[in-house]
């Protein structure tokens, strides 16, 4: 294998509604950033992958006006993927791995406030026997909150501290679009959205993009005083059924984290792609986090969840800890589909 | 440096138009398991599922590969989902190669499809959003003005495309797959049907297909053991260019020329005319040939018309193309790539049926998506690279 590093990361604002900018427009300044962060110039790219989806925008071949944010001409070696932008990352990884090109532009975007993303999540589902039910995915991740408090230590309090420590730590993200000092007991006397979730258990709608630039070996120790070495990664999906899923606990997670390294030495710093509160903790139970791990010090998904982008930014942000020198081992996570249907796990080092 | 890759095993499903004897699932399964009895595995064999499909709005589905993970017998495994517009089939198929060149895994089960009945892929083309103008055209009223450029540009005979199209429905009577099957076909049948987009007849146009498409691509190690002729990837490449620019050549597409240029390097190939076999190129209106012929550089600019009118593209002539049938026979459009692909690996592994060419030894595998501007195209052998 050889060593491939992400040298640069960087992402807009995450708002509630981005009214002035469409996503091309958010995300020149932000592939602009990546770019002139890591050095390398925009022609000596090997390799554009970038993750995104039709059903946010609206509209069909969303990704085909997102390259324009690249300037792909002369013509560019490009790919998409119709998922969060960390499994683009991965596509990248194999690219640099295959040892066709040495660099990768990474990039996604995504406007949730285009439409009701609730809803439209409804869309992933088994079009013949689930979706005609029209489940949303608030009322998905209730009834996996409702398995995860019934069946493992989840308790409706450690979940309104995990919302309460992740606004909290958002205080510190510029990037983040939900933070602030809440009292637990405060939000646990708050009524219930969907029971078991209240509203402070769920994820804001955001807009948002982001960019990762990645490197190997000799470039991306000129890149980057401080490259994040991808040490593993690797991603799972399970079963689709809801039905035929343990729901309390992530197995996909458990798979991907054992393939990228997760259970071997400790992490200063875990970037988890949890849009819910009970995730987190499912997610935390998986990878068997130690608690004196630093879970999610950008705010996480719950501060700010650029549906399509949030993985990606889990990834940058852990990447960012190494590049800043404030972390020497990091663990990052993305999800996809309902209630953790598919997780991806990447451990970096310094 | 790279691992070497190869097919192992190949299937597709009978394409039509309406395939409602199938779910999707039952759609993927049914190439997916053909590809994989080639191969002679089972699901418990495979490492990964890399899947491809063009936009999700055909089908009404959001991201589909997340339900039809249990029908790939998927669950516990890396599952990734390209898509990259037309040319989706032919990148999710390098996609596949990369996990393996990559060194990750050995066995990688690719899989692209499209149930176009599902929908009205016209209308999930032209969905209208604020502050852009909706093309309401479809590909054919796309494509018929660049056609129309080509036409002027070459000095091409009006019947060229006509040939083509001859040719292809001919070619089709050979493949079991194939979705339009004309018996008896003839040059006065498709040069009287109706005119849909000028020049672009009824019968020169590709149809909407339900179908899918499915390989097994392997490691040097797992090809050792497989039961059939591999068919080695010597070479893959994707180039995209911006949709619109002033001053863009939409007809003889850069980014089309870049990517064969890098393909040939890479491959070895000086004279693709000669160096090549066979080819299964992307060609939804039979025009497509003759201007995929020169962007290809199999002939010079403006006279790749020539080759269709010589019958150098014909099963019995020196480049044969699109022995399948091609595009314009089946299009189920998230896998008409794929098949490209999967149809050069058939035919340098001497399993291409009543259509193969005899001693095939290099094939080129070719698609192209959105205005012109996705290409991705890989080159198979017989050969160990």
């Amino acid at each position: 294998m050889r060593d491939v590093a992400i040298v640069s990361f960087a992402q807009a604002p995450n708002v509630r509604c981005e009214t002035e900018r469409n996503e091309v427009e958010m995300l020149m300044p932000v592939v602009a950033e990546a770019l002139a962060a890591s050095g390398i110039a925009r022609g000596e790219i090997g390799f554009t992958v970038s993750g995104s989806c039709d059903y946010i925008a609206g509209q069909p071949f969303a990704f085909v006006s997102g390259i324009d944010a690249v300037g792909p001409w002369p013509p560019i070696n490009e790919s998409h993927v119709e998922m969060d932008g960390a499994f683009a990352l991965y596509e990248a990884w194999l690219k640099i791995q295959s040892g066709e090109v040495d660099s990768a532009l990474v990039y996604a975007f995504g406007k949730s406030s285009m439409g009701d993303i609730a809803e439209v999540l409804t869309l992933q589902l088994d079009p013949y026997t689930v979706a005609p039910l029209w489940p949303d995915a608030v009322s998905l991740a209730a009834l996996q909150a409702r398995v995860a408090l019934d069946r493992s230590r989840v308790t409706e309090r450690a979940m309104a501290e995990v919302a309460a420590r992740s606004r909290r730590s958002a205080k510190a993200n510029p990037n983040a679009q939900l933070r602030g000092d809440f009292d637990v007991d405060a939000l646990l006397a708050e009524p219930y959205l969907v029971a078991p979730l209240r509203k402070h258990d769920c994820p804001p709608v955001t807009d948002g993009a982001a960019a990762v630039v990645l490197a190997a070996g000799e470039l991306a120790s000129r890149s980057c005083a401080r490259p994040a070495w991808i040490r593993g990664i690797d991603h799972r999906i399970e079963c689709h059924s809801l039905g035929a899923r343990d729901l309390a606990r992530s197995a996909s997670t458990e798979i991907a984290g054992e393939k990228a390294g997760a259970f071997t030495g400790s992490f200063d710093v875990a970037e988890l792609h949890a849009p819910f509160t009970h995730q987190e903790l499912i997610l935390c139970s998986a990878l068997r986090m130690a608690p004196s791990v630093s879970v999610n010090p950008s705010g996480g998904a719950l501060a700010a969840n650029a549906v399509m982008v949030t993985g990606l930014i889990r990834l940058g942000e852990a990447a960012a800890r190494i590049h800043a020198g404030d972390a020497r081992r990091v663990l990052a996570h993305a999800t996809s589909g309902p209630c953790l249907q598919q997780n991806l796990v990447c451990v970096m080092e310094a | 440096m790279a691992e070497r890759c190869a097919v192992i095993g190949v299937g597709q499903t009978k394409h039509d138009a309406k395939r409602i004897d199938v779910s999707m699932p039952g759609l993927v399964r049914e190439a997916a398991l053909r590809a994989l009895a080639d191969a002679g595995l089972g699901f418990a064999d495979i490492d990964a599922v890399v899947i491809g499909k063009a936009p999700d709005m055909f089908e009404g589905v959001m991201m589909p590969e997340l339900f039809l993970a249990d029908a790939l017998g998927c669950s516990g495994k890396p599952m990734l989902r390209v898509h990259t517009a037309g040319s989706v089939g032919g990148s999710t198929a390098i996609v596949a190669a990369s996990l393996v060149q990559a060194g990750v895994h050995d066995r990688v089960l690719t899989v692209a499809y499209e149930k176009q009945s599902e929908s009205n892929a016209m209308w999930a083309l032209t969905v209208r959003i604020p502050f852009q103008q909706a093309v309401v055209a479809g590909a054919g009223g796309y494509f018929a003005p660049l056609i129309r450029a080509y036409i002027r540009r070459s000095g091409a005979p009006d019947d060229t495309g006509v040939r083509t199209a001859l040719k292809d429905r001919t070619n089709a009577l050979a493949n079991p797959y194939a979705h339009l099957v004309f018996p008896g076909i003839t040059f006065e049948q498709v040069a009287s049907s109706p005119m849909l987009w000028d020049p672009i007849r009824y019968l020169e146009t590709c149809p909407s297909s339900d179908g899918a498409c499915a390989m097994v691509l392997a490691s040097e190690k797992a090809a050792a053991r497989a039961p059939g002729r591999p068919a080695w990837i010597h070479a893959t490449a994707m180039k995209s260019e911006p949709t619109m620019f002033a001053g863009r050549d939409q007809v003889n597409p850069r980014a089309g020329r870049d990517c064969a240029a890098e393909l040939y390097r890479k491959a070895g190939i000086t004279n693709p005319r000669r160096d090549f076999d066979v080819a299964e190129i992307y060609v939804p209106f039979s025009w497509f040939e003759a201007m995929w012929m020169e962007n290809l550089g199999f002939a010079a600019p403006n006279e790749g018309w020539k080759m269709v009118c010589e019958g150098a593209t014909a099963m019995d002539g020196d480049m044969p193309v699109n022995c399948s049938g091609g595009v314009l026979s089946s299009n189920p459009i998230g896998a008409s790539g794929m098949l490209r692909f999967a149809e050069a690996a058939l035919q340098v592994r001497g399993q291409a049926g009543e259509h193969q060419i005899d001693g095939a030894r290099r094939a080129l595998g070719h698609a192209y998506g959105g205005g012109s501007q996705f290409f991705s195209m890989w080159v198979v052998a017989s050969e160990r690279p």
